[in-house]
C-alpha cells in the first residue's frame, strides 16, 4: 500500500477511535462514579448498559438547538466547536504505538501546549457570547484558571524534555526504554497531572462550571449538541491528558508481552479512571484557594524541579 | 495533602463494598406486612363481604378518592352497592384502614399498579374485593355485632348476653 493512503487510514482510524472513546467515557464515568458510590449506574440499555451512549446521543441530537436572542450568534456557535477542534488537533502528535501517529512532529510537545492554550478561547468566548452573568463569571474563572495553570503545565514538562533531549513525543517515549520518567520526574508528573485536571476543568477544578454556584457556568445557555460539544471536548481532554501522562511519564507503548498499542491503551485507561476517581472523591476548592495553590505552590514547585533537573543533567554530562 | 490522599483511597476502597441498590424487577425488595400499598376489600371467614358501607373510609380520606353507595340486602345486612377507589388520587395514607370498623378495607404490600391509561387506575368493587379475610383471619363482624340480621336475632351474637327486658321488675 502506498504511503499517503496508509497515512489517511491511520488518521481516520485515530479520529474515529478517539471520538468513540470520548463517547464511551460518558458511560464509563457514570458507571465508575456509581461504583464508587455503592450504586450500579446505567446498566439497562444493552450489555452492561453500554448502549446508554447511543441513547444519550439520540437524545442530545434531537434536543432543541436553542440560541438565546440576546446572545452573540456567531461567537456563540463557534465557541463549542473550538474546544473539540483544538483537542482533536492535539491528538495529531500523540504516538499511540510505533508507526501509529498522525504526524511525527519534532516540536510535538510544544504543539500540544499551544493547542491546549487555545482551548481557553472556547470557554472564555462561550462565557462572553452567552451574555448572561453566570456564563460570564464561568468564562472569567475559566480564563484565569487555565491561563495560570498553563504556565507551570509547560514548565513541569521541561524536566522530561531535558532528560529525553527532545520535544518529539516519539523520542521521549523511546528514551524511557530503561526507566520511566515518572521516577526521576515524580514532581513533574504530579504538577503536570494537576495542571491537566485544571486544563480540562474537571473536578476538583471545575470552577468554570461549578453547578452549585454558577448554574452550569460558561455553558449555562447552551443546549442540544452545542452543549454536547463542550461535553465531548471535556472527555476528549481527559483522554488527551491521560494519553500524554502515560506517554511522557509512564513509557507510553513500552511494556512486555502485550502489543505496544495495548500497553498504551491500558496505561491511558488507568489514568482516565483516576480522573474519574478524583471527581468521585474530592470537593471543589474556593476560587482564591485555587489561584493561590497554582501560583504559590505549583509554580515554585515546578520551577524548583526544573532547576534541580537541569543541574543534574548538566552534572552528568 | 495527606487528608486528600486518604479521601481518594477511601473512595477507591468503596469499590469492593456491596452495593446498596436493589436491581428492582429482577430482585424484589422486602416489603413488611404492614406496608401501605394497593387497597383491597376483604371478606369475612364465611365468604360474605365485610364492608358495611358506613362511609367512614370515604369521610376519613384526605384526598376524597373513595366513593361508595350503601345498600341493604333482604337479611338486613348492609353492603356497598358500588365501591370505587380512584388510585390516581390515593396517597396511600392508610386512614381508611384505620377508620374502618369492620376491617374490610385494608392496605397490602403491593405497589406495582402502573397503568398506561389513567382511567384504568379507577378500581371498582370487583377489582378491590379479594376472596379471603386479609390481615384479620378470624374476624366476622356480623357474628360479634349486636345488630339483628336475618338468621341471627338480638342476643345471639358471640359473647353476647340475651337482651334485658327493661319493662320487667324481676332481678
Amino acid at each position: 500500500m502506498s504511503q499517503p493512503i496508509l497515512q489517511l487510514i491511520i488518521l481516520f482510524s485515530i479520529l474515529i477511535v478517539v471520538l468513540a472513546i470520548g463517547g464511551m467515557l460518558i458511560w464509563l464515568e457514570r458507571r465508575l462514579l456509581a461504583l464508587w458510590q455503592d450504586r450500579y449506574g446505567p446498566n439497562r440499555v444493552g450489555p452492561f448498559g453500554l448502549f446508554q451512549v447511543v441513547a444519550d446521543m439520540i437524545k442530545v441530537f434531537t434536543k432543541e438547538d436553542w440560541i438565546p436572542p440576546f446572545a452573540d450568534r456567531s461567537v456563540f456557535i463557534i465557541a463549542p466547536a473550538v474546544i473539540v477542534v483544538v483537542v482533536l488537533m492535539s491528538f495529531a502528535v500523540i504516538p499511540f504505538a510505533p508507526g501509529i501517529e498522525v504526524v511525527d512532529l519534532n516540536i510535538g510537545l510544544l504543539f500540544f501546549l499551544a493547542m491546549s492554550s487555545l482551548g481557553v478561547y472556547s470557554v472564555a468566548l462561550a462565557g462572553w457570547a452567552s451574555d448572561s452573568k453566570y456564563s460570564l463569571l464561568g468564562g472569567l474563572r475559566a480564563s484565569a484558571q487555565m491561563l495560570s495553570y498553563e504556565v507551570f503545565m509547560g514548565l513541569s514538562l521541561m524536566g522530561v524534555v531535558m532528560l529525553a533531549g527532545s520535544f518529539n513525543l516519539r523520542e521521549i517515549v523511546e528514551a524511557q526504554r530503561h526507566r520511566w520518567f515518572v521516577m526521576p520526574q515524580f514532581i513533574g508528573f504530579v504538577v503536570f497531572f494537576i495542571a491537566g485536571i485544571a486544563e480540562t476543568h474537571r473536578l476538583p477544578f471545575d470552577l468554570p462550571e461549578a453547578e452549585s454556584e454558577l448554574v452550569a457556568g460558561y455553558h449555562s445557555e447552551y443546549s442540544g449538541m452545542k452543549f454536547g460539544m463542550f461535553f465531548v471536548g471535556e472527555y476528549l481532554g481527559i483522554t488527551l491528558i491521560s494519553a500524554l501522562v502515560s506517554g511522557l511519564f509512564f513509557g507510553g507503548w513500552l511494556g512486555p508481552v502485550l502489543p505496544p498499542l495495548a500497553w498504551f491503551l491500558i496505561k491511558t485507561f488507568v489514568f482516565i479512571c483516576f480522573f474519574i476517581l478524583l471527581r468521585a472523591s474530592l470537593a471543589r476548592p474556593r476560587y482564591d484557594q485555587l489561584m493561590a495553590f497554582g501560583w504559590k505552590v505549583m509554580l515554585p514547585l515546578s520551577l524548583a524541579n526544573l532547576v534541580v533537573t537541569g543541574a543534574i543533567v548538566l552534572m552528568k554530562r | 495533602m495527606i487528608s486528600l490522599l486518604k479521601t481518594i483511597w477511601t473512595v477507591f476502597m468503596t469499590m469492593f463494598r456491596k452495593r446498596v441498590t436493589i436491581l428492582y424487577p429482577e430482585e424484589r425488595p422486602y416489603l413488611p406486612p404492614r406496608w401501605r400499598g394497593r387497597i383491597i376489600l376483604s371478606r369475612d371467614p364465611d365468604g360474605g363481604e365485610r364492608c358495611v358501607a358506613c362511609y367512614l373510609c370515604a369521610a376519613a380520606c384526605p384526598v376524597d378518592c373513595i366513593a361508595l353507595q350503601a345498600a341493604e340486602d333482604e337479611h338486613g345486612r348492609r353492603y356497598p352497592e358500588f365501591f370505587r377507589i380512584n388510585f390516581s388520587r390515593c396517597i396511600f395514607c392508610g386512614y381508611c384502614e384505620e377508620a374502618c370498623p369492620t376491617y374490610a378495607i385494608q392496605l397490602t404490600p403491593d405497589f406495582e399498579m402502573g397503568e398506561y391509561v389513567r382511567q384504568n387506575l379507577v378500581y371498582e368493587k370487583e377489582d378491590l374485593l379479594i376472596s379471603g379475610p386479609g390481615k384479620y383471619p378470624g374476624f366476622n363482624f356480623y357474628k360479634v355485632a349486636g345488630l339483628a340480621i336475618g338468621g341471627k336475632d338480638k342476643g345471639e351474637a358471640e359473647d353476647e348476653e340475651p337482651p334485658v327486658d327493661v319493662k320487667s321488675l324481676l332481678p
